[in-house]
């Protein structure tokens, strides 16, 4: 930890890759029962299909959470200021999730220095599915 | 479609949600975070925190776990009764202030801010805002949280 934060941060700077999963589907039911999103889609293949669905697939929030925990291996949490992402696909069931960060400013903002970050999560199919920027203190 | 002369720019009623640590244990667990001062209070207090810290995005599953009486995106009576089958998940973004806590009461805010459609009517987006206060009266975090609705 101590020589990623000795780390010079410039434009260009990667974030190590954090891998997470395959998920499972005891993985969806273990999400929907701790984050109290009780959607069907994530869940109840029968449900997901009839909704036109191939099959269930992951919360967008899993695969937010395992963006965070990407984030805040790098930096703190308190140093996380604010983050923004899109869902631009879905992430099926089984899906490896590999989250990627990079980043593409340094700046100073309420005087402190910041980074900001694209962050994104592929599969191992090598489908997007979420986009994102996140602004991190960086001293 | 939604009525938006209802709930376009409607405020929910604050609520409190309770940060349980079983819950915050759960989270990690389901989402294999390894990070201990999410599930180790000794871990946490060893890193500065006063108790187990609410990972980053666990301000959403706090908001679902108790939902507003009114305003509520499923609920058909006093919501905006979207149907389940047809929701996904379009954006979502946090503001940080402060950490939130186990064992903190946290009072929620939602306000409606934007309903608008796109092709025709065939997608529907709504954006609610969530703030977060603690106790002390300090904001926390800012939550927004767009959906999309499949109408086609």
């Amino acid at each position: 930890m101590d020589s990623v934060l000795q780390e010079e941060v410039e434009v260009g700077t990667r974030l190590p890759e954090h891998v997470c999963g395959p998920i499972s589907r005891t993985t969806l039911a273990l999400f929907a029962g701790a984050s109290h999103d009780h959607v069907p889609l994530h869940v109840d293949s029968d449900f997901a299909k009839a909704a036109g669905m191939e099959d269930v697939f992951a919360h967008g929030m899993l695969v937010m959470a395992y963006l965070a925990q990407m984030l805040v291996r790098w930096r703190p949490q308190e140093k996380l200021r604010s983050w923004n992402v899109r869902f631009v696909a879905v992430t099926p069931v089984h899906a490896t999730v590999h989250c990627r960060g990079e980043v593409t400013a340094v700046f100073e903002q309420d005087g402190e220095r910041r980074a900001r970050v694209r962050i994104g999560a592929w599969t191992d199919q090598d489908l997007q599915t979420i986009d994102g920027e996140a602004d991190v203190a960086l001293d | 479609m939604i009525d938006r002369e209802k709930f376009l720019g409607h405020v929910s009623e604050p609520r409190v949600a309770i940060v349980e640590e079983g819950f915050l244990k759960f989270f990690a667990e389901a989402t294999a975070d390894p990070d201990p001062i999410h599930f180790d209070a000794e871990a946490a207090r060893a890193a500065g925190h006063r108790a187990i810290v609410a990972p980053p995005t666990y301000l959403f599953s706090l908001a679902m776990g108790c939902p507003p009486k009114s305003g509520e995106l499923f609920d058909p009576v006093n919501g905006l009764g979207l149907d389940m089958a047809r929701v996904l998940h379009g954006e979502q973004g946090f503001t940080y202030h402060r950490p939130i806590y186990a064992g903190d009461r946290i009072t929620l805010t939602t306000t409606t801010s934007e309903i608008y459609d796109k092709k025709g009517g065939a997608l529907e987006f709504v954006v609610q805002l969530t703030q977060a206060v603690n106790e002390g009266g300090d904001l926390c975090a800012d939550m927004r949280f767009l959906t999309v609705v499949r109408h086609g």
